[in-house]
């Protein structure tokens, strides 16, 4: 038995993601976003895409990682040495992506299956770890061309981007809503209690710190080919806190509220730029003052859904 | 064996420093469970508060150091008040993030009002050195280690021998329970603060004196590595902090004598991982059977 998948909340997001391509194009093209906008919005795009795949092992599975940089800087290098090898080919970004995308799960699978067996601060301080040992190990291999990093040619634009952040959307939204997913809420909400109902709470820690890091390398990939010069310390553990300080504020467990903060923050840094050494200080305050006066985050475990705005609709009419 | 010896003095003065600073950790994680981020940072703080109070009124060691130390412990106390006394009933990831922004807004705002670029620290000890049939030791490690001793003996004797001590033992027993014994948890916690914050001050007039540069992330790493060796020794232990500082300092040591030095923060970080697989309690830790 399938289920008929053009349902009208299906064909309303189809209709969204259609719409907003379009817009984006018209609005180009009038010349309204002009290049600095468009690096802007590719910068969007992959923290959305960095954001939800790290909310998926935080929120969605309540393991705490603080070593989503190093699966982005695996996407990012591989993605490097293989457009340097292919010279600058475009092909060789989705070659790159493919090799990212294996070395993250073979990384994850040796990172995930001894950590995940301990909780909370623990496992963040040996993500953290993890994320530091894959760092270093960059920055002393002869191919990666150690601490000065690689330089690379612009080969992507913002219509790739857009596309790949379709496609973790939907995969990581989907993933949450399947049964694997509802086994990892699961385990978020009770470890104890989902085991002895029987589910094995390892294999789905696993399972999404495996899904997570599939996209963080994808988001690494992306990152390398859109903005020129990849080097060690931008995969530092700063940027696996910048990552979580994005789905803190937007609130864990919420991927509307990935988008939403993801969207605030980038245009907040974009417009502090020129105050670059108190936008720490303020992220710092941020971070603190989110956690003593809403620590659900802006919007909480709130998703936006058409289901449920039909479903409104529905009962208005019923009623009249 | 020369250069072994000598690898191991470097590595024990080193290791006393990060013993200094994991016995913060391991007090706080002690009482309130909390990974306290921000204890890198104070241990930054103190040695740019030895720092500016040694070149701006040109006292010697012991005023700095003291002066270090009181400062620290008061803004350790601020610290605790403003940001993590809000959350004593909340979840451990939601405090451990707090503890995280504290930490970014201390090294920015030390960035902002000292500058990013590394400062000389000026040079309070007598500089020279014993040699003992080759194996060098400076003056200046002799005296970071007959500080640490001392301040640990004090540590040692507040915590078994007196009335707060007590109350900070039986509070990270159970919290609830000595609360009900007439325990005031509060102020053992900003004192258990006060005093982790203080010994983090010491350590960075220490290294100050000893790498003679600081700046304002320098408390990163070493913040990260005594909290390793506050796990390696056994978290919320106080003389597993002290054995496991000595002994991270030394491997470190041992791995950029005889290996290379650029994997030596590598090798630290996979220590914490086999010690977290193999032995989460650490060396002097007891297996605590989790209870449903």
């Amino acid at each position: 038995m399938r289920k008929n998948q053009f349902t009208k909340t299906n064909l309303a997001w189809l209709l969204v993601i259609i719409g907003s391509y379009l817009l984006i194009n018209v609005l180009i093209s009038a010349g309204v976003i002009n290049k600095i906008y468009q690096t802007v919005m590719l910068t969007i795009g992959i923290n959305i895409i960095l954001a939800i795949s790290l909310n998926l092992i935080i929120g969605i599975t309540g393991q705490f990682s603080l070593g989503h940089a190093g699966f982005m800087s695996i996407g990012a290098y591989s993605a490097g040495v293989i457009v340097k090898m292919m010279d600058g080919a475009p092909s060789s970004v989705y070659i790159g992506m493919l090799v990212g995308i294996l070395i993250s799960i073979v990384v994850a699978l040796i990172v995930a299956t001894p950590t995940l067996r301990l909780k909370g601060d623990y496992l963040a301080i040996a993500t953290l770890g993890f994320g530091e040992i894959i760092r270093i190990v960059i920055q002393n291999m002869k191919i990666t061309n150690g601490a000065a990093g690689l330089v690379l040619p612009k080969l992507i634009d913002w219509p790739v981007v857009f596309v790949f952040l379709v496609i973790s959307t939907i995969v990581i939204v989907s993933f949450t809503y399947s049964a694997y997913g509802r086994a990892c809420i699961s385990v978020r909400e009770d470890e104890i209690a989902s085991e002895t109902m029987g589910i094995n709470t390892t294999k789905y820690k696993i399972m999404a710190f495996v899904v997570g890091a599939i996209f963080a390398s994808i988001a690494g990939t992306l990152y390398a080919t859109s903005f020129y010069v990849i080097k060690p310390e931008i995969f530092s553990f700063n940027k696996s806190i910048d990552i979580l300080v994005i789905v803190v504020f937007g609130g864990m467990g919420s991927f509307t509220g990935s988008f939403v903060s993801a969207l605030l923050i980038s245009v907040l840094n974009t417009s502090l730029q020129s105050f670059a050494d108190i936008r720490t200080i303020i992220y710092g305050a941020l971070l603190v003052l989110i956690m003593i006066f809403r620590p659900q985050g802006l919007l909480g475990k709130y998703e936006f859904k058409f289901s449920k705005l039909f479903d409104k609709f529905a009962k208005k009419e019923v009623r009249q | 064996m020369i250069q072994f010896m000598q690898q191991l003095i470097n590595g024990i003065s080193l290791g006393s420093i990060y013993a200094l600073i994991a016995l913060g950790y391991t007090m706080v994680y002690g009482i309130i469970k909390l990974i306290n981020f921000a204890h890198g940072d104070i241990y930054m703080l103190g040695a740019y508060i030895g720092f500016v109070f040694a070149t701006k009124t040109g006292m010697g060691f012991i005023p700095t150091l003291i002066v270090a130390m009181i400062t620290c412990s008061i803004i350790g106390v601020v610290i605790e008040m403003i940001a993590y006394k809000p959350l004593r009933n909340a979840t451990r990831i939601t405090a451990l993030i707090t503890a995280i922004g504290v930490s970014y807004f201390i090294e920015a705002s030390t960035q902002k009002v000292m500058g990013t670029n590394p400062r000389a620290f000026p040079n309070l000890l007598p500089k020279g050195n014993l040699n003992i049939s080759g194996v060098v030791i400076t003056y200046q490690q002799i005296f970071i280690l007959v500080v640490t001793v001392l301040l640990m003996i004090g540590l040692q004797f507040v915590v078994t021998k007196t009335k707060i001590g007590r109350a900070m033992r039986a509070v990270s027993v159970d919290t609830d329970a000595a609360r009900l014994m007439g325990v005031n948890v509060d102020q053992t916690i900003s004192f258990t603060f006060a005093l982790g914050s203080a010994l983090a001050g010491a350590a960075g007039v220490l290294v100050g004196i000893y790498y003679n540069s600081i700046n304002p992330l320098m408390g990163l790493v070493p913040g990260v590595k005594a909290f390793i060796a506050a796990v390696f020794g056994g978290i919320g232990i106080i003389p597993g902090a002290m054995l496991g500082g000595i002994l991270i300092g030394v491997t470190e040591a041992l791995v950029s004598g005889y290996g290379s030095s650029l994997y030596k923060d590598a090798v630290v970080y996979v220590i914490l991982i086999i010690i977290l697989v193999v032995k989460p309690a650490g060396l002097l830790g007891k297996n605590v059977r989790e209870k449903v």
